[in-house]
C-alpha cells in the first residue's frame, strides 16, 4: 500500500483511490462539492485543492485538485498550509458571489453542504461589490422545488440525473454565467429517481417540495432507522418526524442494498402516514351498521372473547411484519392461516422462493446487480415493480466502460474520462417484456413478447447454454437466432444475471429464469438470479407460511362448511386481492370479522370489529426483502390515540386468552426469537438488528439529534408540566437526544451528523472509508444462500405448454390476453395515498398496439369495456405492446376485478368519458413557479 | 494582632460611611427604574417597515435557545412568504438570555425592557403568536428581510431585491 505524507504526517493508504476520498477516509476535513462517492470525480468545482510537492526540497509546490489526483507512494501534500487554504477560501468566495441571501427561507438550511464548506474554509467577508445574477425558477412537478439562484454550478445534478439515473429532461443550458440547470421547459421531471436530486444537490437548488410547505429543519426531526415498504427491494430509509407528522424520508445508506439513492415511490410515498383516513380508535359495529368507538381495554376484551369462543381463521399480510404475521399464525394455528396474497400471487411468490432456494446461482444484493456484466430480464418491468433494481441495472451496463478503462489503467473514479472512452458501449442487457420499459435505452435489445413466449425464449436460452437442441414448435422461428445470441452472450460473461418476477403474473417465466441461471451455473459461471416479488414482506410471508398454506378460497370453503366462523384480517385490504364478489363472499362466510389496519379501507369498513394498527413509522418489525434480507424497522414516533402496533394487539389478545404460547413473550424481541426458533426458514431474523438490550458504549441511541429544539415548548399549549420522555422498552433507541449515535451497528443508524458536517455528506464519518460500508456493519441478515446453495432440482421446468394454447388471444379474435402492467406511482396500495404522488397518478388505462386498437375500433383516449363489464378503462395505443395482449395498470382503482383473469373480451365502451384531469393552472404553474 | 485590629476598625469605618450615602433601593413598583431599550425582558415578534410579519419561521431562535422554550411550525403564505403557523414561547422556562434575538436573521424576535411577567398559573406563561406579535418594528426600524433575500414573493420578482441584476435570459447568446 502506498504511503503518502500530508502536512508532515505519513499515512499508509489504499491504492487506486483519489486523494480526496483518501483524505476523507483518514478523517481529514477537506472541502469539496462536485465529487460524489457514487459518481466519481470530474474536477468541476476546484474546491478540494491541496498543494503537492515534488520532493522534500520543493518549497513552492503546486496546487492540485485532490479529487483528480491518484494517491501514489511517497507523494507529499499540504492540506493545512496557507497556500492551499487561501485557494480554497477564494474558491468558496467566488462560488458565493451570486448566492442569494436565502438561508433562513431555504429548505436546505441547516443541512447544507455549501454552508458547511463555507464555514470550513473560514470565508466570511465578501469583497465583490457587483450585483448578483438571478434566474427564473421552473415548475418541476409536485415533488421537487427549484430555486436556481442558489446554484454553484457543481454539475452534480445533471451528472446524477443524466449519467447515473439515465434521465433526459434535466440538463445544463446556456454558457458562462448564464448557465442554467433545468428542463427545456417547465414540467414534471420524468425520471423515477428525480427525488435523489434533493440529496445530491449540495445546496438548495433542488429541495423536497412536500417538505417545503410543512417545513422542519433537520436538527428538529426525530428519526429512526426504517425500511421502505413501497416494494420488495427493502431500501433503507430515515423517515423524520415532528409534531406527530412524518415530514420527509431520506436515504439511509446500506452498502449492499440502496447505497445512496432511493426511488421516488420510496422517498415521497411514505406520506400516507399523515393521511386523514388513519384509524385512531377501535370500532365495534352496531346493529345499525355504524361503528362505536371503544377504548383499547374494551376492544381487547371483545377480541379475546370472540377468538376464544369462535373457530378462528386469519389472513395475514405481505405488507405487515414477520412478527405480526407469526403471532397471528400462532393465534389461529397454521392450517387456518392464509398468507394474504391473491390466489394467483400466492403460487407465484411461493414458486419464486422455491426456485431461489433450489437455485445453484447466487441471489444478488442490489450492489451485486451493479456488478453484473450481462443481464437478461424476463418479463419484469423492474422500473415499475422494484424501481431501485432498475437504477442498479443502469450501473451494471457501465461495466463495459470500466473494463475498457482498466485496459488503459484508468481508475474507476475518473468519471468523465471513462464516459468519454466508452461513449455508447455498454455491457449487454436483454429485456423481454410485453411492452416497452424505461430501461430500453440502455438495453442491447428488447423483445416484445407475450408472457408464454417470454418463458419459451428463456427456456430456449437455457437449452442453448446447456447445449441441448431447441424444442421445436415452442418458440417462434424468428427468435431462434436471438435466443442463441443471448445464450452466447450470457455464457461468455463473467457475472451474468437473470432477472424475472411476479410482475407479469406468469409462473412459466419464473421457471424459465431459474432454468437459465442453473444452465449458466452448469457452465461454471458465477451466475446470479434475482426474482422480484411485489411487496415489502412478500418473501418473508412465503417463508413463514411454506407452500402448503391455505389460500383465500380454501378459507371460504371451510367457513361455508361451518368449520370456521371468525376471521381476523391483518393489515390487508382484501379487496385488492380479489374481485368484489369473491371478497364479499369470503367476508360473508364468517360470522365475525376482526380487521387490524392503519387506514380506513373497504375491508375495515366490512369488519365487525376494527382495530387501529400502527403503520411502519409507528412500530417495529422485520421485513424480508426480495433478496432474502431480513431487515428491522423501528418506530420513528409514538402512535397517537389508541393506535397500537399489530403485534401489540395480538400479543395482548393472546395474553387475555391465556394461551400457553405467549407465556414467554413479553417484548417484541421475544416474538422475533420464538419465530426464529419455530420457523426454520426464518431462523436468521434475530440477526437483522441488535435486540433491546443493546447499549452503545453504555447508553441508548438517540432518535433526536443533539440540537433538537423546542423540548419545553412543543406541548406547553396542552400542559405546561413537561412529562418524562417516553422510554422505549422495545428497541435500543431512545425518544430523546440523549445517547450516542456513533459506531453502533448499521441497522441502528437513525441519522447522520458530525461536527462541522451538518449535511448528509457527513455520512463518510460513519463509513469505514468514504463511500465504503458503514463502520458498524451492513444492516440486515441474509436468509437465502448468497452463493447459490441449492442443487437446481426444483428448478427444472414443468411440462411445456404447446404454442397453440399459449397465444389464444390472437387466434380466437375476441379473446385478449390480459397482462398486468404495474406502474411505479399508483400500483402500490399505500404510496398511492401520498398526496404528492397522487398528483402524478393518472387513472388506470389499458395498452393496446395500433392494429389491435384498430380492430376494436378505438383510438387513444377512447374507453374499452373489459371482460363484460368488469372494468372500463381508457385506451392508450402503445406500439411496443405485443399483438393480442392488453396491458392494464395493475393495482389501480377500477382494475381490482382483472387481477385473476388471463383471457378477457374487450369491447368499445361508447358511453365512456375520460376522467377529468388536472391542468397546469390547478397545479400552480402560473402562479407558483416563482415562489417557494 | 495589630493588623487584625486595624482591619476590623477599617471595616467598621467603611460601614459607617455607608450610613450617609444615598440609598440604591427604589420603592418598586410605585417607583420604576430606567431600563435601556436593549434590556433583555419579555420577548416580542415584530413587523417589518411595510407592516408584514418579519418572522420567516427559520427555526434559528428555537435552536439557539438554551432552555428549548421556543417551538414553531413553518408555513408558506399564498404570496410566497414563509411564516410561522404557530409560534410558542414558554416563558416559565425562558431565562431572558437574548440568544434568540442574536440568532434571528430578520430582526423579528426582540427582547423588550418589560420584565413584569408574574402569573399565579404557570400555563399563563405560555405565549402563543398572537400574544407575541406586535404591530411595530421594535428596536430595528429599517430592516426588511425580503428586500434582501433572493426568494421571489408577490410584489417582488426575481432580480428586484437589493443588489440583484435582472434575471438572466437563458436563451440569449450575448456575453
Amino acid at each position: 500500500m502506498p504511503v503518502i505524507t500530508i502536512d508532515g504526517v505519513s499515512y499508509e493508504v489504499e491504492s487506486g483511490r483519489n486523494l480526496l476520498e483518501t483524505c476523507l477516509s483518514l478523517g481529514l476535513d477537506l472541502p469539496y462539492f462536485c465529487w460524489h462517492p457514487a459518481m466519481g470525480s470530474i474536477g468541476a468545482c476546484r474546491q478540494c485543492a491541496l498543494v503537492q510537492y515534488q520532493n522534500a526540497e520543493d518549497t513552492r509546490g503546486r496546487i492540485v485538485m485532490a479529487c483528480m489526483t491518484p494517491v501514489s507512494d511517497g507523494a507529499l501534500f499540504s492540506l493545512a498550509g496557507d497556500k492551499a487554504r487561501h485557494f480554497r477560501e477564494a474558491i468558496v468566495e467566488s462560488l458565493m458571489l451570486n448566492h442569494p441571501h436565502d438561508c433562513p427561507v431555504c429548505a436546505e438550511g441547516g443541512e447544507c453542504h455549501l454552508q458547511d464548506m463555507t464555514v470550513m474554509v473560514g470565508h466570511r467577508d465578501r469583497h465583490y461589490r457587483g450585483r448578483k445574477n438571478t434566474h427564473r425558477n421552473q415548475y418541476l412537478g409536485p415533488l421537487i422545488n427549484h430555486e436556481m439562484n442558489r446554484c454553484i454550478t457543481c454539475y452534480r445534478c445533471t451528472r446524477y440525473y443524466r449519467d447515473y439515473a439515465g434521465g433526459t429532461d434535466l440538463a445544463a443550458m446556456a454558457a458562462h454565467d448564464h448557465i442554467y440547470f433545468g428542463r427545456h421547459q417547465e414540467g414534471v421531471l420524468q425520471s423515477e429517481f428525480a427525488g435523489n436530486l434533493v440529496e445530491v444537490c449540495p445546496t438548495g437548488v433542488f429541495t423536497d417540495k412536500t417538505l417545503v410547505h410543512d417545513y422542519t429543519r433537520k436538527w428538529d426531526l426525530q428519526s429512526a432507522p426504517s425500511v421502505c415498504t413501497g416494494c420488495g427491494v427493502g431500501c433503507n430509509t430515515m423517515p423524520g418526524e415532528r409534531y406527530g407528522r412524518l415530514k420527509r424520508v431520506h436515504n439511509r445508506f446500506n452498502a449492499e442494498v440502496n447505497g445512496y439513492f432511493l426511488c421516488d415511490r420510496g422517498r415521497f410515498g411514505a406520506a400516507f402516514v399523515n393521511s386523514g383516513s388513519a384509524l385512531e380508535y377501535p370500532g365495534l359495529r352496531e346493529a345499525d351498521g355504524r361503528y362505536r368507538a371503544l377504548d383499547h381495554h374494551e376492544a381487547l376484551h371483545r377480541m379475546a372473547a370472540t377468538c376464544a369462543s369462535g373457530k378462528c381463521a386469519a389472513i395475514g399480510s405481505p405488507r405487515a411484519s414477520v412478527e405480526a404475521n407469526f403471532l397471528l399464525r400462532e393465534l389461529v394455528a397454521p392450517e387456518n392461516f392464509a398468507p394474504g396474497f391473491s390466489d394467483a400471487e400466492q403460487g407465484l411468490v411461493s414458486l419464486a422462493l422455491t426456485l431461489q432456494l433450489a437455485s445453484r446461482a447466487g441471489i444478488p444484493s442490489i450492489r451485486s446487480i451493479e456488478s453484473a456484466d450481462a443481464v437478461l430480464v424476463l418479463g419484469e418491468d423492474v422500473t415499475n415493480t422494484a424501481p431501485r433494481i432498475a437504477l442498479a441495472l443502469r450501473q451494471s451496463v457501465r461495466n463495459k466502460a470500466y473494463e475498457l478503462a482498466a485496459g488503459l489503467r484508468l481508475e474507476p473514479w475518473q468519471d468523465a474520462a471513462i464516459r468519454n472512452l466508452a461513449q455508447d458501449q455498454r455491457s449487454p442487457m436483454f429485456i423481454a417484456t410485453v411492452a416497452d420499459t424505461p430501461l430500453d435505452d440502455v438495453a442491447a435489445k428488447r423483445f416484445s413478447l407475450a408472457p408464454d413466449d417470454i418463458a419459451a425464449l428463456g427456456r430456449a436460452v437455457a437449452a442453448t447454454i446447456s447445449g441441448k437442441p431447441l424444442p421445436s414448435g415452442v418458440l417462434p422461428e424468428h427468435l431462434h437466432s436471438e435466443a442463441r445470441m443471448i445464450a452466447e452472450t450470457l455464457a461468455g460473461a463473467q457475472r451474468p444475471l437473470v432477472i424475472a418476477g411476479t410482475g407479469c403474473g406468469s409462473s412459466a417465466i419464473l421457471q424459465a429464469a431459474a432454468d437459465v441461471a442453473n444452465a449458466l451455473c452448469d457452465n461454471a459461471r458465477k451466475a446470479m438470479i434475482c426474482l422480484c416479488v411485489p411487496e415489502a414482506n412478500s418473501l418473508g410471508q412465503a417463508m413463514l407460511c411454506g407452500t402448503q398454506a391455505p389460500d383465500l378460497a380454501a378459507l371460504q370453503r371451510r367457513a361455508e362448511a361451518g368449520e370456521l366462523d371468525t376471521l381476523i384480517v391483518l393489515e390487508n385490504d382484501l379487496y385488492r386481492r380479489g374481485g368484489q364478489a369473491q371478497i364479499d363472499g369470503l367476508l360473508a362466510a364468517f360470522r365475525e370479522v376482526i380487521v387490524m389496519d392503519g387506514l380506513d379501507n373497504r375491508t375495515t369498513s366490512a369488519a365487525t370489529l376494527a382495530l387501529p394498527a400502527a403503520n411502519f413509522a409507528e412500530s417495529e418489525g422485520t421485513l424480508v426483502s426480495l433478496e432474502g434480507r431480513a431487515q428491522r424497522y423501528f418506530p420513528v414516533f409514538q402512535p397517537r390515540e389508541e393506535r397500537r402496533p399489530s403485534w401489540v394487539w395480538l400479543l395482548a389478545c393472546m395474553k387475555e386468552m391465556e394461551l400457553p404460547e405467549c407465556h414467554s413473550m413479553h417484548h417484541f424481541d421475544d416474538i422475533t426469537r420464538i419465530c426464529a426458533a419455530r420457523i426454520p426458514a426464518l431462523a436468521g431474523i434475530t440477526a437483522a438488528a441488535p435486540d433491546l438490550h443493546y447499549l452503545n458504549l453504555g447508553v441508548k441511541i438517540p432518535r433526536q439529534p443533539p440540537r433538537y429544539s423546542g423540548r419545553t415548548a412543543m406541548r406547553a399549549n396542552i400542559s405546561v408540566h413537561e412529562p418524562k420522555q417516553r422510554e422505549d422498552e422495545e428497541t435500543p433507541l431512545a425518544f430523546t437526544m440523549e445517547g450516542l449515535n456513533r459506531s453502533q451497528p448499521g441497522a441502528l443508524l437513525p441519522w447522520v451528523w458530525a461536527p462541522g458536517w451538518n449535511s448528509n455528506q457527513s455520512l463518510h464519518k460513519f463509513q469505514t472509508r468514504a463511500g465504503g460500508p458503514l463502520k458498524g456493519g451492513t444492516a440486515g441478515a441474509r436468509l437465502l444462500p448468497t452463493g447459490g446453495g441449492g442443487n437446481g432440482n426444483a428448478a427444472t421446468s414443468q411440462a411445456q405448454p404447446a404454442r397453440a394454447e399459449s397465444t389464444a388471444g390472437t387466434t380466437t379474435g375476441q379473446r385478449w390476453q390480459l397482462v398486468p402492467r404495474p406502474r411505479i406511482f399508483g400500483s402500490d396500495e399505500l404510496s398511492a395515498l401520498s398526496p404528492a404522488l397522487a398528483e402524478l397518478i393518472v387513472p388506470g388505462f389499458i395498452e393496446l398496439c395500433t392494429a389491435d386498437a384498430a380492430s376494436l375500433g378505438v383510438k387513444d383516449g377512447d374507453g374499452v369495456d373489459v371482460g363484460d363489464g368488469l372494468a372500463t378503462l381508457e385506451v392508450r395505443v402503445n406500439d411496443s405492446m405485443v399483438a393480442g395482449c392488453a396491458g392494464y395498470s395493475a393495482g389501480f382503482s377500477g382494475t381490482g376485478e382483472l387481477a385473476a383473469l388471463a383471457q378477457v373480451t374487450l369491447r368499445r365502451a361508447d358511453a365512456w368519458q375520460r376522467a377529468p384531469e388536472l391542468i397546469g393552472s390547478d397545479r400552480g404553474i402560473g402562479s407558483g413557479g416563482g415562489h417557494v | 494582632m495589630l493588623n487584625s485590629l486595624t482591619s476590623q476598625l477599617r471595616t467598621i469605618w467603611t460601614i459607617l460611611q455607608h450610613s450617609f450615602t444615598k440609598a440604591e433601593t427604589v420603592q418598586y413598583p410605585e417607583e420604576k427604574p430606567y431600563l435601556a431599550p436593549r434590556y433583555r425582558g419579555r420577548i416580542v415578534l415584530t413587523k417589518d417597515p411595510d407592516g408584514e410579519e418579519r418572522c420567516v419561521a427559520c427555526n434559528l431562535c428555537a435552536v439557539a435557545c438554551p432552555v428549548d422554550c421556543i417551538a414553531l411550525q413553518q408555513g408558506v403564505k399564498d404570496d410566497g412568504r414563509w411564516y410561522p403557523e404557530f409560534f410558542r414561547i414558554n416563558f416559565s422556562r425562558c431565562i431572558m438570555c437574548g440568544m434568540c434575538e442574536e440568532a434571528c436573521p430578520t430582526n423579528a424576535i426582540q427582547l423588550t425592557p418589560d420584565f413584569e411577567m408574574c402569573e399565579y398559573d404557570r400555563s399563563n406563561m405560555v405565549y402563543e403568536k398572537e400574544h407575541l406579535q406586535i404591530e411595530g418594528t421594535g428596536k430595528y426600524h429599517d430592516y426588511n428581510f425580503y428586500r434582501v433575500s433572493g426568494l421571489a414573493i408577490e410584489g417582488k420578482d426575481k432580480g428586484e431585491a437589493q443588489n440583484e441584476a435582472p434575471p438572466i435570459d437563458v436563451k440569449s447568446l450575448l456575453p
